[in-house]
């Protein structure tokens, strides 16, 4: 295991020693004292595991295709942006616009997550992206989605016990693929018209098990618990939704 | 009418902390946490609020004003000199640093409004409001003078370069006061200009902003109709303009122009109750033109606190911490813990939510 | 020497084709058709409305230009020498109708609307929020507030003057019962209680058939004073008086004594048969301070509702209007040069009044200057053709636009420019109750619907790209316009920047 303390290192140092450690084989790293430092994990590929102590940066893990990264702590904006496959497991709260035009690999954030969550997912042959949020979200959770899996499970407490729902507004806005599904029933006015709200199939109840089962391995959660509170599925309507908004 | 400017366009990065029993600490501390983000800026500005510096001369209006000859600073000392008593007027203190070249003349006065001078000019007028006026009419009427913080026991220090380097020039580390606020800019039109960086101010108000005002052209002429002059071809002015007309000459509290400047959606305003509706419908009838519009992260210093505000639909970041009795603001969480490790708490705002951090024994 | 005029228009029939339906003959308004031994054409009567053509169930009509030759000659046009020869024939002044069809500048086309790019996301209307609503009328300075008794916040002290809510920014031109049929305005009313918006009823009174649609109607006050009594004025959300219209400024109107039906008599509260004539000015009103007073007389009979000031853009519409606002109205109502009509003299269509886009520029200017801008909301009509013209306007300044001609397409106009004839085939500028049945108002809501619809789409498509997701917003922001071929002036009465700067 080689260990790289990021104290006061530009992220180009940082993620410089990042490659060349990959690029010799290392299989695990441990990153300390890590403070803002962006771009860590971007492009890598492979199947190295990453430990993150510390905050990253903007961009965490954007464009990666296959390595591990955990964070112990919070990220910031913009984790997982266009991932390919491989894992991030943060065990804190991550910002905004999470997963942008994630393909393939599982993020999972142990808290709150921001606004803007799985815009645009979308998945293709084999590659199945699959984002499970903890906490709760802010506005525009799965915008756009093309495919792939997003849950939020509303469970952590962050501090403020302030009555706010679990997800946000224009959830689901211009889904056209792939599937969310929430831990408990969901207000109607909240969400896109363009989606539909159902109670989980035999399938859907299989992915659940094994996607969940994944995260409180990597979490320390009880699936029990989870499982206490029924979840809903929402599902695009059409793959056309605005087939209508044009005159010819 | 004055509409051939080149609108400049910041995207950046900002950071703040207030302590909420007043205590005060040196400039060094923020200077740390907007140099961890660096990245959001592109060198070509940067610039720190402070209030509490000036304990010596707490109840005289501390002018810094930037000069691009001499000729203007003629002028405009002519003009103050007419208008106020100057009881100190001296370069403001500097550090010469190869980054931080072809700074303007820096000068700071400190100035009491003569009386006698307000009553025979505008007799209609209250004291904040003649200088209000002395600064636009600087700002707009004599070439080369920018006003650019004009608040009581407060200063704007701001400049061309990445605001650690603008820090170091003006050298912070010498001040101490209870509210700083710091912004590292990208602007992408006239980069050259020290008038351009962020903060902006107008007596107690300072902004920093990260985002781009798309509303800027209605804002800018609805505070034409009150005498405001937008002449710092920045977006950003209108916001600090907007605070200064809505608190202090229309009374609003604080927590209400928060929500003018990012007003709730209609839809939202219909489900409120009979009760409450009436309001919120009559602010945003009468105050359409103060909406502001494009995304937007804003941090604004006023004497008794510090607000953080996004847009209504949150397009840029803005985190908070709290640690004892400092509260911290900033564009991401890294900025916080570079001079706070282990804040007790860490949250992200949510849209539209302004979050108010205020000096303790004062009301809004 | 000429003793009758040329035909503009050729009627093609393709004989093999028609099936002897008669259907033309029947449903021309003009008389063009009759019948021996095959159907035959007058064409010089013909008006190129494409009724006859849209009607044939076997397409054999086709309606052609083919006017009579003349020697090329830029300045002596076919229209100066026709013109000459109809008044020698027949003198009186030549009347038409509609809007202005010479080809003076439209700046409209001329101005170009901003997108944002990296420096500011654009917003994508389709799945953000983006909000069109408005409100027309008064509004204060500032507001008042007082704190809540318990449980924080606050409450509205002093409420607003009454506002006309407008889902999207637009309003159904005044177009008067009379100078256009019932079923054409009972399609406007019902469209405008679909889309939240309001229509405009005109000087022709009110028709009780309209009354159920109150809460989208604003009713108008003119010089003729036609039908209004107190249940009138109350009848809708607001009363507008009329000074002026874009197509015919500082004259009066007539509608001829043949298109006073029975039910246009009734609703205008004159006899049947006379001819309802509008003077010129409203003669209670030969002052600024008159205004102020009728404008309050208003305010007092209808408990306060908003009060409009419909005039015609002239040269000094900004000090006008600047009057008008201290006078006391609400909204403040401006037509264009392009404005239509149902009957004026050609000579006043054409060649009186300004363009609409730089007299809103010059109000909305002058408004702000003496920072009364508030005090109304502006209205901006004459021309208005299309999503983008609009969107162009709220960008100038105005709170909301009306449509006059752009609500006739819809119900079958082709902007024939006969509407003062009263023989419109399509049953929309006439009162001959077999060519008036043929509307049918439902079927034309669902058509107005459509169209503002679509353009209310388009317009949030524009207000995304440019970054913006409130109307109120776009509103004044010249900034994000840009003026492409105009000289220097012009952009400066705009206040718009050249492209490129």
């Amino acid at each position: 295991m080689m260990r790289i303390d990021a104290r006061g290192l530009h992220y180009r140092e940082l993620n410089q020693l990042i490659r060349q450690a990959v690029a010799q084989g290392e299989s695990e790293i441990l990153l300390d004292h890590v403070n803002g430092q962006r771009y860590i994990g971007d492009g890598l590929k492979g199947n190295a595991q990453i430990q993150i102590h510390g905050t990253p940066g903007q961009d965490l893990a954007a464009f990666m295709s296959g390595p591990t990264i955990r964070v112990e702590g919070n990220a910031q904006d913009a984790v997982a942006n266009t991932m390919n496959s491989g894992k991030v497991v943060i065990s804190g709260m991550a910002g905004d616009v999470l997963g942008y035009g994630m393909r393939g690999g599982k993020l999972y954030v142990g808290r709150d997550a921001g606004y803007r969550i799985g815009i645009h997912m979308k998945s293709y042959r084999h590659l199945v992206p699959v984002i499970i949020i903890g906490g709760k979200v802010g506005d525009f959770l799965g915008e756009y989605m093309a495919g792939g899996v997003l849950i939020v499970l509303g469970m952590s407490e962050d501090g403020r016990s302030d009555g706010r729902p679990l997800a946000g507004d224009y959830l689901g806005v211009g889904m056209h693929g792939g599937a969310i599904y929430l831990r408990r029933s969901v207000d109607r006015n909240r969400i896109g018209k363009e989606i539909h709200a159902t109670e989980l199939s035999p399938e859907d109840h299989q992915l659940l098990q094994t996607e969940l089962s994944e995260f409180c391995q990597d979490l320390g959660w009880d699936l029990e618990k989870i499982w206490e509170v029924p979840f809903t599925k929402l599902a695009p309507v059409s793959h056309r939704p605005y087939g209508g908004h044009y005159s010819y | 009418m004055s509409y051939f400017y080149q609108k400049d366009i910041s995207n950046c990065g900002m950071a703040g902390l207030i302590h909420k029993k007043g205590a005060r600490i040196g400039g060094e501390i923020i200077m740390k946490s907007i140099t961890s983000m660096r990245e959001r800026g592109n060198g070509l500005g940067g610039g720190f609020s402070a209030y509490g510096i000036y304990p010596e001369f707490p109840d005289l209006y501390a002018f810094h004003i930037m000069f691009e000859e001499a000729s203007s600073k003629r002028e405009a000392e002519s003009y103050l000199a007419e208008n106020y008593t100057i009881h100190k007027s001296e370069p403001i203190p500097i550090r010469p640093l190869k980054v931080v070249s072809s700074p303007p003349l820096l000068w700071r006065y400190f100035l009491e409004v003569k009386e006698e001078r307000m009553l025979y000019l505008f007799p209609e007028l209250d004291e904040r409001d003649f200088v209000m006026q002395t600064v636009m009419k600087i700002n707009s009427g004599i070439p080369g003078a920018f006003v650019f913080s004009s608040g009581k026991d407060m200063g704007a220090f701001k400049g061309v370069g990445y605001a650690d380097d603008i820090g170091h020039f003006f050298r912070l580390e010498e001040y101490e006061g209870y509210l700083w606020t710091a912004h590292q800019r990208f602007p992408t039109n006239t980069p050259g200009w020290w008038g351009g960086a962020h903060p902006f101010c107008l007596l107690d108000w300072s902004i920093i902003h990260n985002g781009e005002i798309s509303s800027y052209g209605i804002n800018k002429r609805y505070l034409e109709m009150f005498g405001y002059r937008c002449t710092l071809f920045t977006d950003t002015e209108v916001i600090a303009y907007l605070f200064d007309l809505l608190s202090r000459r229309h009374r609003l509290p604080l927590s209400l122009i928060c929500q003018i400047l990012a007003s709730p959606f209609w839809k939202e305003i219909d489900l409120l109750s009979e009760e409450d509706r009436p309001l919120y419908e009559a602010m945003r009838m009468v105050y359409g033109s103060a909406l502001l519009n494009g995304p937007f992260a804003i941090l604004v210093g006023h004497r008794r606190g510090l607000i953080g505000l996004t847009d209504r639909i949150k397009l840029r970041p803005l985190v908070a911490g709290v640690q004892g009795d400092f509260v911290f603001m900033a564009s991401e969480e890294s900025a916080i813990r570079e001079i706070s490790p282990h804040p007790e708490k860490v949250w992200a705002l949510r849209a539209g939510e302004p979050l108010m951090a205020e000096l303790e024994g004062h009301a809004s | 020497m000429r003793t009758t005029l040329p035909s503009e228009f050729f009627v093609e029939i393709d004989h093999r084709r028609c099936v002897r339906c008669k259907r033309c003959i029947q449903n021309c308004g003009f008389s063009v058709y009759s019948f021996a031994d095959g159907i035959v054409p007058d064409h010089t009567k013909c008006v190129a409305c494409q009724r006859c053509s849209t009607y044939c169930p076997q397409g054999a009509i086709r309606i052609e230009r083919r006017p009579i030759a003349f020697r090329a000659n830029a300045n002596w046009t076919p229209q100066h020498i026709i013109d000459i020869w109809r008044q020698s024939l027949s003198p009186g002044m030549l009347l038409t109708g509609m809007g202005n069809d010479l080809p003076y500048p439209i700046l409209w086309n001329h101005l170009l609307i901003d997108a944002c790019q990296v420096t500011n996301p654009s917003i994508d209307p389709l799945r953000e929020p983006m909000e069109l609503r408005s409100y027309l009328g008064k509004k204060p300075d500032l507001i008042s507030i007082l704190k809540k008794e318990e449980g924080g916040g606050f409450l509205l002290k002093e409420a607003l003057p009454p506002q006309i809510r407008l889902e999207i920014p637009f309003i159904f031109s005044a177009m008067s019962y009379g100078s256009i049929s019932l079923n054409a305005q009972k399609a406007m009313a019902m469209a405008a209680k679909e889309l939240g918006i309001v229509i405009n009823c005109g000087e022709g009174g009110l028709h009780q058939d309209l009354y159920p649609y109150g809460d989208h109607v604003v009713v108008q006050v003119a010089s003729g004073r036609f039908g209004v009594h107190p249940e009138y004025l109350n009848a809708g959300v607001g009363v507008e008086i009329k000074i002026g219209q874009g197509a015919k400024p500082g004259i009066g109107g007539h509608l001829p004594g043949e298109k006073v039906s029975l039910d246009v008599s009734q609703t205008r509260m004159i006899p049947m048969g006379t001819d309802a004539l509008s003077p010129a000015p409203h003669h209670d009103i030969y002052s600024i301070e008159d205004l102020r007073l009728l404008i309050y007389a208003l305010k007092e009979a209808t408990d306060y509702k908003p009060v409009s000031v419909k005039i015609a853009a002239v040269h000094n519409v900004a000090a006008i209007s600047s009057g008008i606002v201290r006078a006391g109205a609400d909204i403040l109502h401006i037509d264009g040069f392009r404005g239509g009509t149902g009957a004026a003299p050609s000579i006043i269509r054409n060649h009186v009044g300004i363009p609409i886009e730089l007299a809103l520029a010059a109000v909305d200017d002058r408004l702000r200057q003496e920072g009364i801008r508030n005090q109304v909301s502006l209205v901006a009509a004459g021309g208005i053709r299309s999503s983008a013209d609009a969107a162009k306007a709220i960008a100038l300044g105005a709170d909301a636009v009306a449509l006059g001609t752009a609500a006739l397409i819809p119900l079958g106009c082709n902007v024939c420019q006969r509407c003062h004839t009263g023989n419109c085939s399509w049953g929309i500028a006439t009162q001959r109750p077999e060519l008036v049945r043929r509307l049918d108002p439902e079927v034309g809501a669902e058509r107005l619907t459509n169209l503002l619809h679509s353009w209310a789409l388009e317009i949030k498509e524009v207000l995304g790209a440019l970054g913006i997701n409130a109307l109120e917003s776009l509103r004044g922001n010249r900034e994000r316009l840009r003026g492409v071929g105009l000289d220097a002036q012009t952009l400066e009465i705009l206040g718009v920047k050249p492209a490129g700067r």
